[in-house]
């Protein structure tokens, strides 16, 4: 087990060092920052004492090496563009993403789980099959225009959700937000329905195979001759063989949630990360950039972990091997 | 412990169809299964497959039938059928299945499950694959308990303690929280007889039970399920295709072939003194069996595929007996010498002359 837990960790930080290699190397290859940040009419001397300043006057290798010891402690520089700490500009956006993503997720989990065990059981049902058919369309159509279909017929034919913004939000000091209020969860349907339904769609595709492969073996099959209901038959041995595969995938699609939802906040104007990497990218603020790409393979780095020790949890397989009893 | 249950109400009426009467060993005692004319149907795309087709037998209390037949004769879909395990869209069209006198094919399915694993049990092919990889053995063998009989926690675990003991699973205490892959092929199927024998059902079908097992241990699992079954007066169902286990372990043998019944009979009847053509070629393949024969020997051709059986008897384009009659009529099970036996040549009526000398050497030929 703890071998499994260190080895798992390193494999961790080595993905961060790498994912830190590429964000640092933005600083290089994207535009040279000074100039966008004083423009044509500074001197030669203001250029060489921002750059001192920003610390780009370094060697490249010490220059990496103190990006990455800042990166561990969350200190990734000041905005090219608003000339305020990376840190406190993600800090504030950071609610706002986190609520919307983990809302989506929420969504996106129970509902493919639920539909997706509905589909397999009921696999001949017209339900079932208008439900398949439907994810297709889930599966098929970009996020954006998800989006833009559900402001039309939600907010501007029907009225009854509000089209952007989070609303009314509650700061709770070090946390603002929408969860508290009417308005805030309103506004929250949308984005939530629009970044999750890609999810939702494959997590049910996924449970509804998963689920089909198991009803067929001899296991199940034993289950049954041997007389346990079918609620226990299909709850209990068939949805805990189900969730091993899905659980990695389920892990993998979370990362991507919060990923993808730099589309859902553009479109329905959500003041999260997602907006400011897409401002950033505007504005060639590589700082920002560099912190967002970090922030994003660290998620991802995480969930990974997660899952892998869930898995190692569920099947006692892996338990053995791992050098139980 | 729960004694032998006899919860299965008589229903009364009794199907005494003319099969039932010839057959020896059958005879006294109610049956503890009785199939009668039973018809199996794949309904697909390009018509509807006969899987199964009037097949009839019954099995007395503590008694063992052996199955045999091809590969796709239809042993395993006899098995599904009766324990209602049939893939869908498989569907039993035609006949009855009774179970103590009960009959059961035409019951609810809410009301069939119960039956399972508590009068009818099953055990399959491979015991690797049979348990749930994600349960300890205790874990499944007390829910299966707790199913069927009214203990508590602590009652299914004494009793789950008692079942792997019986099974021969030493130390039992330790291998309860045991997950089935810390067990090896031959304690897992163990372990496989325990669940199906939890309940204490008066019957099982004991699907191939050793054919995935390593060799060495096929005879000790055998002798277990046997010893078991006697030991509780359990019938079985026992599909094989190894003859020296029919003949070690069975009282009677039925004979299967293209989804029929064409032989059934005493053990000793069938291996030692088949009657239909088919069985005389099936004997006369197995080493040591005919000991007359010193070469082995194979019936030419092979089983015809569901969809393209032949009208009349469906063995007739393999036998070297096949006349007009066995094209167009197909023949019902007609007692012949100790078994019973579908085929023309045994019509008591009006029976077919055999075409060329000894049966079983001129339609088998030398492999
Ligand atoms: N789901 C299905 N749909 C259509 N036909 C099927 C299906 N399952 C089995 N069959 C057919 O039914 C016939 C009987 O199959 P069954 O499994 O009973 O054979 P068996 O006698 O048990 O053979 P084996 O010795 O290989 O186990 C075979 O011809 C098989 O192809
Ligand atoms: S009925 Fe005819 S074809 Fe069939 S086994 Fe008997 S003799 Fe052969
Ligand atoms: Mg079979």
């Amino acid at each position: 087990m703890l071998a499994f837990l260190i080895q798992r960790v390193l494999q961790a930080i080595f993905v961060m060092f790498v994912v830190a290699l590429i964000s640092f190397s933005l600083f290089h290859y994207v535009g040279d920052p000074v100039l966008n940040m004083l423009g044509q009419e500074a001197t030669e001397a203001d250029r060489a004492a921002l750059r001192a300043q920003l610390g780009l006057d370094q060697p490249v290798v010490v220059q990496f090496w103190n990006f990455v010891v800042n990166a561990a402690q969350f200190e990734f520089g000041i905005s090219y563009r608003s000339a305020r700490p990376v840190t406190d500009l993600i800090l504030e956006r950071l609610p706002a993403t986190l609520e919307l993503a983990t809302i989506s997720a929420i969504f996106a989990v129970v509902m493919g789980i639920l539909l997706g065990i509905y589909t397999a059981l009921r696999r001949r049902s017209w339900l079932a099959h208008f439900i398949m058919t439907a994810s297709l369309i889930g599966v098929s159509l970009p996020t954006f225009l998800i989006g833009v279909l559900l402001i039309y017929v939600f907010a501007v034919e029907l009225g009854v959700l509000p089209a952007f913004g989070r609303g009314e939000t509650v700061d709770l000091g070090w946390w603002d937000t929408g969860l508290l209020t009417t308005s805030g969860l309103r506004s929250l349907i949308l984005p939530a329905i629009t970044l999750g339904l890609f999810q939702l769609t494959l997590i049910m595709r996924l449970v509804r195979a998963e689920m089909l492969e198991v009803l067929s073996t001899d296991y199940i099959k034993f289950a049954r001759a041997r007389g346990l209901s079918k609620r226990v038959v299909n709850l209990r041995h068939a949805l805990k063989n189900t969730m091993i595969p899905v659980i990695t995938i389920i892990g993998l699609q979370l990362g991507t949630i919060i990923a993808f939802a730099i589309i859902t906040e553009t479109v329905f104007q959500w003041p999260g990360v997602g907006a400011l990497f897409i401002t950033a990218v505007r504005f060639v603020d590589v700082p920002v950039m560099a912190a967002y790409l970090m922030m994003i393979a660290l998620v991802f780095v995480v969930i990974n972990l997660v899952v892998d020790l869930l898995y190692y949890a569920v099947d006692p397989r892996l338990r053995a091997q791992g050098g139980g009893k | 412990m729960s004694s032998t249950p006899s919860s299965v109400e008589n229903s009364g009426e009794q199907n005494a169809i003319a099969v039932t009467g010839h057959e020896p060993g059958a005879a006294g005692q109610e049956p503890v299964l009785s199939v009668r004319h039973l018809r199996v149907e794949f309904p697909t795309r390009h018509g509807t497959l006969v899987a199964l087709d009037d097949v009839s037998f019954d099995i007395a209390p503590g008694e063992v039938l052996g199955v045999v037949g091809e590969s796709g004769a239809g042993k395993s879909m006899t098995g599904n059928a009766v324990i209602r395990l049939l893939e869908p869209p498989g569907r039993i069209a035609e006949g009855e299945v009774h179970l103590s006198g009960r009959r059961i094919d035409d019951l609810p399915e809410e009301r069939f499950v119960p039956l399972r694993g508590r009068h009818i049990g099953m055990i399959f092919q491979d015991p690797l694959t049979s348990l749930n990889p994600l349960f300890s053995v205790g874990d499944q063998l007390i829910e299966t308990i707790r199913t069927h009989l009214p203990m508590n926690e602590r009652e299914a675990r004494e009793e789950a303690l008692k079942l792997l003991r019986e099974v021969g699973i030493p130390a039992p205490e330790n291998r309860l929280d045991s997950y089935p892959h810390q067990f090896s092929g031959g304690m897992r199927q163990r372990v496989v007889i325990a669940l199906a024998l939890a309940a204490r059902p008066e019957f099982i079908i004991a699907d191939e039970p050793t054919t995935a097992l390593d060799v060495s241990v096929q005879a000790q699992i055998l002798a277990l399920l046997k010893r078991l079954c006697a030991d509780h007066g359990t019938a079985v169902m026992l599909v094989t295709h190894d003859m020296g286990v029919i003949a070690e372990t069975a009282d009677r043998v039925a004979v299967m072939y293209a989804g029929r019944l064409i032989e059934i009979g005493p053990v000793d009847e069938v291996v030692r003194n088949p009657q239909h053509p088919y069985t005389k070629g099936l004997m006369a393949s197995i080493p040591g069996i005919e000991k007359r024969l010193e070469r082995l020997y194979q019936i030419e051709g092979s089983m015809p595929r569901l969809a393209a059986i032949p009208a009349g008897c469906a063995f007739n384009p393999r036998c070297p007996h096949a006349q007009e009659r066995c094209r167009v009529q197909r023949p019902d099970l007609m007692p012949a010498e100790g078994s019973l036996a579908a085929c023309w040549l045994h019509d008591p009526v009006d029976p077919l002359p055999p075409r060329r000398g000894e049966a079983g050497e001129e339609m088998a030929h030398v492999r």
